[in-house]
């Protein structure tokens, strides 16, 4: 008898933990899975998608939690941290390398700019304390802005790459057929039916996930967890408030650099121009989804929010379009994203500093 | 001229409780028309919560309101809103001014209250539309100014003025309203130079004259003896003496403040000054910015293994000698611990000379509230130290040791009887007087040579207050740390403390041995007082 409370008290207190928003978004998505065989659509299919898109987005969705963790909110300028990624793709190309090789070229390329880029990024956010989001918003504008000119100006040469007739400027979309298309995802793919699983795509990113996760276990960790939690309490520990603050910067940007090329693999074309602006709200919505707040995060909120967010994402518009018989997939993947991402931001204060 | 009539004002058996906790108990007080009452008090004493009270302040009224009654010209009243007080007659100059910066003196006094001109267009579309009767509200600004015997410009912009005449424009804007009959000064020459303060005076004492009742709240007591009637003197929500001013001096008053029970005060009985024991940390003209605690020239020398006492008023600056060592606040000076210079302004290199500092603001500096209790007491001693902490590849690694933090923080939960679910629970959810019990075990933790104590007691009952002040006592015999212990409550002092500096106008006015009277501290909290 006790021994039932006490396993009920136990399920009560997961699933308090796990949240109401969650549960919600959680069975609707159960919802759309049940209801997918009944009107047509390949269940496999989806769930393999809902994996595939899981797969591509993790690492944006990890690049947050460094800034959460030390107090800088969300990293609404994750495009900067794209744009570092996109520099070493389009570079990596442009210096010739090809097949998997040129993602690990990218890699190395990107990096530098995105702690350059990060660093800078890091010393601004350092100057407007309070103030965070919004400045990180329009940090991600302003340098896609930026780059929208760069691309056409910069001398790139690679005839992949340019646009065909002038024979310079980057295309909007650059296919990544002979270059690292699928590098991760094709390392140990499994393929049962019609589900296949991206393994190399999905232990790289637990890779990053574990490095994070145990980089939150260090001392200097520890120290960003406090200086989010409360920076007054870090200063007086003797901490350098801004030092660490500027590291979980460099970090989050590095991260949003690496996970642009993890989505290019996948998806397999790199997208120029206007395409880094619409990444960081889908990444700032997915890990409020996954339940974090502004000023706490687990690798935990990132896996079920990316989950969650992607799920939704893939599967309303394509039960929906089953449904209505009419293909008005890309307007209602639109409303379904926006709406979730609506959701997400008016969760932002369920947890207040 | 004054009256034998029915008192102007009697409060009868006022009792107030915030939540419980007993701040006013049974005051009874008359004041008759043209009488002006000195009121003072230690801070907390309950002189401001009185004077809500009266003046219908809505924070009292939310807060559960009020016990007893009060009668206003043998009528009785009682206010939901300060406008029902303002209507009733009753005005009054609080301690921060609520002017508006950019309007003149004239705007400021009538404000709201401006003699007005009907014109065409406000006879269509309302009263709201009417114009300024400016020429009459000159006149009327003029007469409040002359009333109050102060001469200011009238049109000076209130953000051009210096604090003084800000000061008497508050005071000119209740006098200028006709039904005046009782005016309340809340520590009104805080900010006024002396000759301001003297003006200030003589126009309370114009006042008087015209039968306007003055209750005048300050902490400088010549002042109050020069010019009051009558001394209410208040002490942890009891009214203690209610006597002419003429009838005493400011010795008396100061003893009526301070005084729990003069004679039987349980002053430190094993008090031990130490004339041989070295000086460890030498305090040379330390000035600290910190607001409303600026310390503007401390000199103090604190011997190795004593526990000195800081005490003084609220606002005089013992806050901030602290919180300056500490880095928390811009400060200068110099500060010399063991032979060897400390830099200010850099909390790190004070926590790597073994400083602790325990802070008065336990919630916003204090504490990790939304972190584990072995984070908070562990957290300090980890970054500082490199203690619980297990090292990886050759040091490269620096892994929380999650055990050695757990004992850490179990075993103070264990000393300090710390009441909580586990060590695991968040510091947020724990009573005040836990809290505080963390914030001592977190610099406990950190095995400090030298211990700031910032208002260890403030906000916590007295059975956590009992066991903190012992848990301070044991670690200063045991360890032989050098305690600095700060603290706006002097019996505390007097019962920790091996000598009491008291901090008065951002200057050390005198340090004594914790056995020395009631007295003589008091006289030292309000010389020099700012």
């Amino acid at each position: 008898m006790t021994e039932s409370i006490t396993m009920k008290d136990k399920i009560m207190a997961s699933l308090k933990s796990f949240g109401l928003p969650r549960l919600i978004i959680t069975g609707f998505l159960l919802l759309l899975l049940i209801m997918a065989p009944f009107v047509g659509a390949d269940l496999p299919t989806q769930i393999s998608n809902i994996i595939n898109r899981f797969s591509w987005n993790g690492v944006l969705v990890l690049a947050m939690v460094p800034m959460v963790h030390s107090g800088c909110g969300l990293n609404f300028g994750l495009p900067l941290g794209i744009i570092s990624g996109l520099l070493g793709a389009t570079l990596s190309i442009e210096f010739g390398f090809t097949g998997a090789f040129s993602f690990l070229m990218a890699i190395v390329i990107a990096t530098p700019f995105a702690l350059v880029l990060g660093a800078l990024y890091g010393w601004l956010l350092n100057k407007i304390k309070g103030g965070e989001m919004m400045i990180a918003t329009y940090v991600g504008f302003s340098s896609v802005s930026l780059m929208c000119m760069m691309w056409l100006l910069l001398p790139y040469h690679s005839p992949n790459m340019v646009w065909g007739f002038s024979g310079k400027g980057l295309r909007t979309t650059i296919s990544l057929e002979g270059y690292y298309n699928q590098a991760l995802a094709g390392i140990g793919q499994i393929n049962i039916g019609n589900v296949s699983i991206p393994t190399g795509t999905l232990l790289f990113f637990a890779l990053l996930a574990f490095g994070i996760w145990a980089f939150l276990h260090t001392k200097t960790g520890t120290a960003m967890t406090a200086v989010g939690s409360n920076p007054v309490f870090a200063r007086a520990a003797g901490i350098n408030v801004d030092r660490i603050r500027m590291l979980s910067v460099i970090m989050s940007t590095w991260l949003a650099a690496i996970g642009i090329l993890v989505y290019e693999q996948g998806f397999g074309f790199i997208q120029l121009y206007m395409a880094p602006f619409y990444m960081a709200l889908p990444a700032v919505s997915a890990i409020l989804i996954g339940g974090a707040s502004v000023n706490k995060a687990s690798i935990m909120n990132v896996i079920v929010g990316t989950i969650l967010f992607q799920g939704i994402v893939t599967m309303t518009p394509t039960v929906m379009n089953n449904m209505i018989h009419m293909d008005m997939s890309e307007v209602i993947r639109i409303i379904a994203s926006m709406g979730m991402i609506l959701f997400a931001l008016t969760r932002k204060t369920e947890a207040s500093r | 001229m004054i009256t034998d009539n029915a008192p102007l004002l009697e409060m009868r058996n006022i009792k107030k409780d915030f939540f419980g906790n007993q701040v006013l108990t049974d005051i009874n007080l008359k004041l008759k028309e043209g009488e002006v009452l000195g009121l003072v008090g230690e801070n907390g004493a309950g002189k401001s919560t009185l004077m809500k009270i009266l003046f219908g302040a809505t924070d009292i009224r939310e807060t559960g309101g009020y016990g007893g009654e009060i009668l206003l010209n043998g009528e009785k009243v009682s206010f939901a809103t300060p406008f029902e007080a303002i209507a009733k007659g009753i005005g009054m100059v609080h301690q921060e001014f609520s002017l508006i910066p950019g309007f003149e003196a004239t705007e400021n006094i009538l404000l709201n209250r401006e003699p007005k001109k009907t014109n065409l267009i406000a006879e269509v579309f309302g009263e709201r539309l009417d114009t300024l009767d400016r020429r009459e509200m000159d006149e009327r600004a003029a007469k409040a100014i002359e009333k109050m015997g102060v001469k200011i410009d009238q049109h000076m912009l209130i953000n051009s003025m210096p604090v003084g005449h800000k000061q008497f424009t508050e005071i000119a804007r209740e006098l200028s309203k006709e039904q005046l009959k009782l005016l309340i000064l809340d520590e009104p020459t805080a900010v006024l130079t002396e000759r301001e303060a003297e003006a200030l005076l003589a126009s309370i004492r114009g006042m008087s004259e015209r039968g306007i009742s003055v209750i005048f709240i300050t902490h400088r007591l010549q002042e109050i003896l020069s010019v009051c009637d009558n001394v209410a003197v208040m002490r942890d929500g009891v009214l203690v003496q209610e006597v002419p001013a003429a009838s005493t001096n400011v010795e008396e008053i100061t003893r009526w403040m301070v005084g729990r029970n003069v004679d039987n005060t349980a002053a430190r009985t094993e008090s031990r000054i130490n004339e041989d024991a070295r000086t460890i940390l030498e305090i040379d003209k330390l000035w600290v910015d910190m607001p409303g605690e600026t310390v503007r020239n401390v000199s103090l020398s604190v011997k190795e293994g004593e526990i000195l006492g800081i005490g003084g008023l609220a606002g005089q600056g013992k806050l901030g000698i602290p919180n300056g060592i500490m880095g928390l606040y811009q400060a200068g000076g110099r500060v010399v611990f063991d032979g060897k210079e400390i830099p200010l302004n850099d909390p790190r290199k004070c926590l790597d000379s073994s400083f602790a500092f325990v802070s008065e603001d336990r919630r916003g500096v204090g504490l990790l509230l939304d972190e584990s209790l072995e984070w908070n007491v562990a957290f300090p001693a980890m970054q500082v130290q490199n203690r619980f902490l297990k090292n990886y590849l050759g040091g490269l690694v620096k892994w929380r040791d999650e055990q050695a933090i757990r004992e850490v923080t179990e075993k103070y939960i264990d000393e300090l009887k710390i009441k909580c679910t586990s060590s695991k629970q968040n510091a947020r959810e724990l009573s005040g007087g836990n809290q505080q019990k963390v914030c001592l075990a977190k610099a406990f933790a950190l095995e400090p040579k030298v211990l700031f104590v910032s208002e260890p007691t403030r906000g916590i009952d007295v059975g956590a207050k009992a066991l903190v002040l012992e848990a301070l006592k044991k670690f200063n015999r045991e360890k032989g740390v050098t305690v600095v212990m700060i603290s706006s409550e002097l019996e505390e002092l007097r019962s920790t403390c091996d000598r009491i500096a008291i901090i008065s106008g951002g200057r050390v006015s005198g340090v004594l041995p914790a056995g020395a009277s009631v007295e003589d501290f008091g006289m030292l909290m309000l010389s020099n007082v700012v």
